[in-house]
């Protein structure tokens, strides 16, 4: 891997001094091979007539996609966005500023479907589709983490998350995909997972959990595997499976099942929460890998499903599981569908059915990173912004010590950790780094303000992604924590007083 | 009949033309193709209701970009105040008598020129003097702006340089809506051409000329961008698990069914 630079904290977080062209053009992944393209449907390689391809591509999703269509129109180029994209700040490459990355999709839009980009190519800045243009496509939509933020400050709303998975469709349908996203794709399909994990492995983990935490606390928590009959079937990131500290995540949920009596399982055959299908911008691949979550749900007979900690993956079940994969009507119709796993702590906190003990936490001053698709995407509870307060609420009754980010950098300003969308792959180390810098900025200065020792997330990327470069900027990777592990420490399990 | 009025009249049929055909084709196209996903920017109004609450401050007072950008946003929304204020004032040539409302509005027409030529000027500098915006902008970005500037400056020539005789102009106006057609003030045998308003409508025939298809299109645009005008209730609440409580695109229906027949 090259070598780079990591940027500089400074006291507040500064504008790139000048712009610096080209400076991440050689940042990009790896290509899908055949046998990560085609279990997906797109070709193996980049055909013969790719530009044919791709510009007929182009077209099909101008018709599906309104969004598409309109953001295309829509943008005056007045540059509100160009300072709020983390990968710019990071990198200071003007390809890094939302417009910027749009134009290169709108250049190629304008040449072959508008008047003035057919008759004037130069004034109106339309450019053919060449070898030059999909490369840095490809260095560029792969420099997207589909976050949104730029989508908040744009006064036309335009979400250049729409425009990424499009020319990321477009590339895949040309034959050129991302390795990284593809092979778990195909995987999911395959097996269940992300990561490939088997059933007999997960049988295995789980129960090793169940080994762990009895040996812990004395309480025999249950971990069950494809257990018919639950009432609720838990969809969560397979990293939750094994990783750190996303385990600790998983290991609270048993226990807050357990606490509040709710038969709970997992299921093998739909073992992820992530769908990598929205980060490609394939609807049918979207669809695909949500149908298994509808299949599980009704072979295991289950009343409700919930979903663990994940953000692009709270998206797509909040945002879009009804729609890619319902109706649910054969589920118990006193619970919204699907539920956060966050609600539902949240709203057995609210009733008094936990007992939980703050002082197990009072090791830990805690702050809390809004996870751009949960924030931006989504929602929690009954109320617009639910998706900020329950998380922290649940924080609070956990720890004695809670610290907010400065205020430009939660809620629906919050920064991506640098690693979602699809590119938490170490063949793009460089662009995660950088890209964190916002995030880090932010942590430095409540770090400093209120000696905030802990980093608490609901996203398995976010986790992942934090515990990586956490140590560029002097930090170490055990700082980032799992919500459900603070309500882990913090639970009293055994009867109620 | 003058060569310049004959020519002067079939440049605004065309242009009216060209205009309202070329906004209601790419308004149809807005509005027909779908929106297949719920993806509305969060916090999103949980009801109609409060979706056009929230188009409402972005339209009036573009509420994001005062988020993102105090600059921009001063500058754009001076110009844009300013415009609609001035097309207000513009309808006493459309009108016969002139509405109350708009003959109020008269004097403020004038100040709102200047607001304007301030607001384009402002956003302008911005385009040169800072390096991101710099880096983005291509000539069409600038011709846009000049246009506006050139339009607003040639109609205030007409107040305050070049007299123009707006009782005769108010009737070649009438006269093109009513398909009676007179003379264009300052084109009759003997007469000086006046420059200033030969400009003035001539740019303004190219504004509504390239409209269509146009960056201008981020008007009608917002109404449709998902984004900001999609409720946020995707998710299979409670009593709401019928098929038809679904937020699926027709072309999605359609590739479900040859999906099942395939299997």
């Amino acid at each position: 891997m090259a070598k780079f630079e990591t940027p500089a904290l400074k006291e507040y977080l500064e504008m790139p001094a000048s712009l610096k062209k080209d400076s991440m053009v050689h940042s990009g992944p790896f290509v899908a091979a055949p046998q990560h393209q085609e279990p997906l449907g797109f070709p193996g390689e980049l055909v013969d007539n790719w530009q044919d391809v791709a510009i007929e591509k182009m077209g099909e999703l101008l018709g599906k996609y309104r969004s598409l269509r309109v953001f295309l129109d829509s943008c005056v180029k007045c540059g509100a966005c160009t300072d709020k994209c983390h990968y710019f700040l990071g990198t200071s490459d003007p390809n890094n500023m939302p417009v910027a990355r749009q134009d290169l999709f709108r250049s190629v839009y304008r040449r072959y479907f508008t008047l003035g980009g057919k008759l004037f190519p130069k004034l109106v800045g339309a450019v053919k589709l060449d070898e030059g243009v999909l490369d840095q496509w490809w260095s560029y939509y792969h420099q997207c983490s589909q976050c949104r933020r730029c989508s908040v400050f744009c006064p036309y709303g335009i979400d250049t998350a729409e425009i990424s998975m499009a020319a990321r469709e477009i590339m895949a349908s040309v034959g050129k995909g991302q390795k990284y996203s593809n092979e778990i794709i195909a995987k999911v399909f395959k097996i269940g997972n992300n990561l490939g994990l088997p059933e007999p492995a997960l049988v295995d983990t789980m129960e090793g959990l169940e080994e762990d935490v009895k040996d812990e606390t004395g309480v025999a928590v249950r971990y069950p595997v494809d257990v018919e009959g639950a009432d609720v079937l838990l969809v969560t990131p397979s990293a939750d499976f094994f990783a750190e500290p996303h385990v600790d995540g998983l290991i609270g949920y048993g226990k807050v099942f357990h606490q509040a009596g709710i038969s709970w399982t997992v299921s093998s055959y739909a073992s992820e929460a992530a769908n990598f299908g929205m980060f490609v911008g394939s609807y049918e691949n979207m669809r695909k890998i949500a149908l298994r979550i509808r299949k599980a749900a009704l072979d295991l007979g289950v009343k409700r499903i919930v979903f663990g900690e994940c953000g692009h993956a709270w998206r797509v079940a909040y945002s879009f599981l009804n729609t890619l994969a319902g109706p649910f009507d054969f589920l118990d119709s006193k619970y919204p569908v699907p539920q956060h796993i966050i609600e539902v702590t949240h709203d057995l906190i609210k009733r008094g059915a936990l007992t939980l003990d703050k002082s197990a936490n009072d090791d830990k001053r805690v702050t809390f990173h809004d996870s751009c698709n949960v924030a931006r995407a989504s929602r929690m509870g009954d109320m617009p912004g639910g998706q900020f307060i329950l998380p922290r609420e649940v924080i609070k009754a956990c720890c004695s010590h809670f610290f907010d980010m400065a205020s430009d950098t939660i809620h629906d300003s919050t920064f991506c950790c640098g690693g979602g969308g699809g590119l938490l792959t170490d063949d793009l180390m460089e662009l995660r780094v950088k890209g964190a810098m916002p995030r880090m900025q932010a942590l430095k200065d409540v770090t400093e303000r209120h000696q905030v020792t802990h980093l608490a997330a609901i996203c398995a990327i976010c986790k992942s992604q934090f515990s990586k470069v956490l140590p560029y900027y002097g930090f170490t990777m055990d700082q980032v924590v799992s919500v459900h592990q603070l309500v882990s420490e913090a639970i009293v399990l055994g009867a109620k007083d | 009949m003058s060569a310049l009025t004959i020519a002067y009249i079939l440049l605004f049929y065309g242009a009216a033309l060209v205009f309202v055909i070329g906004l209601f084709y790419r308004i149809f196209k807005y509005a027909t193709t779908p929106a297949p996903l719920k993806i509305p920017t969060t916090p999103a109004p949980l009801n109609q209701r409060g979706v056009v609450f929230r188009l409402f401050w972005e339209v009036v007072f573009f509420r994001s970009l005062f988020r993102s950008a105090k600059w921009i946003w001063l500058f754009g929304w001076m110009f844009h105040l300013a415009l609609f204020v001035i097309v207000l004032r513009h309808l006493r040539y459309f009108t016969d008598p002139v509405w109350a409302p708009i003959e109020l509005i008269q004097p403020f027409g004038i100040y709102a020129g200047f607001v304007m030529s301030v607001g384009l000027i402002g956003l302008w500098v911005r385009r040169f003097s800072v390096a991101r915006v710099r880096y983005v902008s291509v000539i069409s970005d600038h011709f846009m702006l000049v246009l506006l500037l050139a339009i607003v400056v040639s109609g205030l020539a007409m107040k305050y340089v070049v007299h123009t005789d707006i009782v005769a102009f108010k009737t070649f106006i009438l006269g093109i809506m009513s398909f009676q057609w007179v003379s264009l003030p300052g084109t009759g045998a003997g007469e000086a051409p006046n420059v200033a308003l030969l400009i003035h409508l001539f740019l303004v025939a190219v504004l509504m000329l390239i409209f269509p298809f146009s960056k201008l299109m981020h008007a009608p645009g917002l109404f449709f961008c998902p984004t900001r005008n999609q409720i946020d209730n995707p998710r299979a609440e409670r009593g709401l698990r019928s098929h038809e409580s679904r937020h699926v695109a027709q072309w999605a229906l359609d590739s479900e069914s040859v999906g099942k027949s395939g299997v």
